[in-house]
């Protein structure tokens, strides 16, 4: 009775506060090379009734949980200029911090609000950004994520991912029975949408390369079908149900295709669906299990999972009727590979003798980093900016985000029932 | 029976291969045991000659007679391995002889893994394993029309501990009875 009463007051919650976080976000593992940056709160400059800016306060979540930087707490600021007129540099100097954002809030009518934020550099002493933005009252969350986009590539280089999507599955147990969901949230745990619901397994989600679809494996039938799905209007599509297995559904880069693994034709191989004309061929043809495909930037060559010699090891194909090249040779499992936006390297469930853990490898150099202590990771998936990986801690039942580097570390913990099979969206437009 | 010829097929082109590099060791293994079946299957008559002076061993209702061994509807496997251990081969016999003699029975095989590894591969694992049971049952007379295989990987595991106990039991075949 206890569990039912949890879950009804999870679903209230879910109605009356859209930005009720599933997960918790906890560092693991910090670094102590990551950049002091000092983010004054947001100020509010009009005559009228202050709205809630704590959207405000997650650029400071956002560039923490990058592991790049090392945002000041808010009670250790030592000041909080509201006019950028006379910044005093010098004590921030002084301070250890390299830069400064101030920012603020007005109202631009209609429920709209104007944002405006300079971030500086203090050794220099000039700014190196400034934006103005219009955000809605309801999205001052994502308009703050944005700014948490600009300031990171402005000062690393490198696209942010902050205003991305993750979807993984979670699983509540009780007397009942199970209850499986496929959910869609922002990368920090927030604003979780249930996509599907089933008391039977949900798995292997997989996102369009725009972003406005997840194909997924669902057993609702009490057999595997793969299903395509809008996020935004929940229409879905029924595109494989064959005999046997239909599993591991990936969206080709061009979006054109869905590489698949079927049974139908004796044991698991590696098929390819072409979504315009349905049509399907088979990619791999082997005794052995041939699974897991992820595909190479170009849409047409594949890394899978392949037992052939035995054991689970990775292969790279390139194409129907080209043999498949053995990719991993060091330990007895390598598995579920996934390859980077930019196809330079491959992020895998890799065993070693202390358990499974996530480890990359460089497809020009074959280095192989493992990242992780495992022993129970799995279901690696790379921000769209290859920056961190996402994983599924086993063990915990919990997320887990790893740097690529491996130097930062962080878990996100589900505030009830396991959490698995993280999939970090593309780039949204 | 095409099964059969495609792994002496695979035997036989493995045979001719010269000079095996050690990393495949595994497989030629995998393709040895399967073909052992057949050979293991044929000593499980002997057995099964004793099973059958009981009175009407497979009489319908013996699958779910106590105190007959076709009451018993698990068949576990050993880590990251799709063969059928020799204890379970008699057991699998009779369950393929059962069929045979009532085909009018129905046996959905569902195939599990422990919850180590990744799940895609654990799910193609989970099917080799109800594979390797289905064939099994065929060589003793079941059909194909009688057998549904479904693999869940390690999405449904009975026991939720995180060691090798509740591994053990999640490596598992279950035989799922139902009429036709």
């Amino acid at each position: 009775m206890k569990q039912i009463l949890t879950l009804c007051c999870v679903l209230l919650c879910t109605w009356a506060i859209p930005s009720y976080a599933i997960l918790n976000v906890e560092i693991t593992q910090g670094t102590e090379d990551a950049l002091p940056i000092a983010i004054i709160p947001f100020s509010w400059e009009s005559e009228e009734k202050q709205p809630d800016l704590s959207s405000f306060k997650v650029i400071s979540t956002d560039l923490l949980r990058s592991g790049r930087f090392a945002p000041v707490p808010e009670d250790k600021l030592l000041s909080r200029p509201t006019s950028t007129e006379n910044l005093d540099f010098k004590s921030w100097k002084v301070a250890g911090v390299d830069h400064l954002v101030v920012g603020s809030v007005r109202p631009a009518g209609n429920n709209q609000f104007a944002v405006k934020f300079q971030l500086f550099d203090v050794f220099k002493g000039e700014q190196l950004l400034g934006y103005s933005l219009t955000s809605d009252g309801d999205s001052l969350r994502y308009t703050a994520h944005h700014i948490s986009d600009l300031i990171y590539q402005q000062l690393t280089g490198q696209k942010g991912a902050f205003n991305t999507k993750v979807a993984y599955v979670t699983v509540s147990r009780d007397q009942k029975g199970d209850s499986y969901k496929l959910e869609v949230s922002d990368t920090d745990g927030f604003n979780p949408v249930t996509i599907l619901t089933s008391s039977q397994p949900i798995m292997s989600p997989s996102w369009s390369p725009d972003g406005t679809r997840l194909a997924y494996v669902s057993f609702e039938k009490r057999r595997a079908q793969i299903y395509t799905q809008i996020l935004s209007s929940g229409e879905r599509l029924k595109v494989s149900e064959f005999r046997g297995l239909n599993g591991a559904p990936v969206w080709s880069p061009d979006g054109k295709k869905l590489a698949m693994t079927l049974s139908k034709d004796g044991n698991a191989d590696i098929y390819v669906l072409r979504l315009e004309d349905k049509k399907l061929s088979r990619l791999t043809k082997h005794w052995g299990i041939d699974t897991e495909p992820s595909w190479m930037p170009d849409s047409q060559s594949l890394v899978f999972t392949s037992n052939r010699s035995g054991k689970p090891q990775l292969y790279k194909i390139n194409g129907a009727g080209i043999k498949p090249r053995r990719l991993t040779f060091e330990g007895s499992y390598n598995s579920s590979a996934e390859i980077s936006k930019d196809g330079q390297k491959l992020a895998f469930v890799y065993k070693d003798s202390s358990g499974f853990k996530i480890a990359t490898m460089d497809l020009e150099t074959g280095v192989i980093d493992v990242l992780t202590e495992g022993p129970l990771d799995e279901s690696p998936s790379f921000a769209p900016n290859g920056s961190m990986i996402l994983y599924a801690e086993g063990q915990r039942a919990a997320l887990a985000a790893v740097s690529s580097d491996g130097r930062f570390k962080q878990r996100l913990v589900a505030k009830e029932g396991e959490v698995r099979e993280p999939t970090w969206s593309p780039f949204l437009k | 029976m095409r099964n059969y010829i495609l792994l002496m097929l695979a035997v036989l082109i493995l045979a001719g291969c010269p000079a095996q590099p050690t990393k495949d060791d595994d497989a030629a293994k995998a393709v040895t045991d399967a073909v052992e079946t057949g050979k293991l299957a044929a000593d499980g008559k002997s057995q099964a000659t004793a099973f059958t002076a009981g009175d009407e061993p497979y009489r319908k209702d013996a699958i779910n007679d106590a105190t007959s061994p076709l009451s018993q509807k698990v068949i576990y496997f050993d880590y990251n391995s799709s063969s059928i251990k020799e204890e379970y081969r008699d057991l699998v016999t009779w369950h393929g002889r059962y069929l045979a003699s009532n085909k009018d029975m129905k046996l959905r095989l569902e195939g599990h893994t422990d919850e180590r590894g990744s799940r895609e591969y654990n799910i193609a694992l989970a099917d080799s394993r109800a594979l390797a049971v289905s064939r099994m049952l065929m060589f003793q007379g079941a059909t194909k029309k009688q057998i549904e295989v479904i693999s869940y990987g390690e999405e449904k595991p009975v026991a939720l501990e995180h060691n090798e106990e509740a591994w053990s039991k999640n490596r598992r075949v279950q035989l799922v009875y139902e009429a036709m």
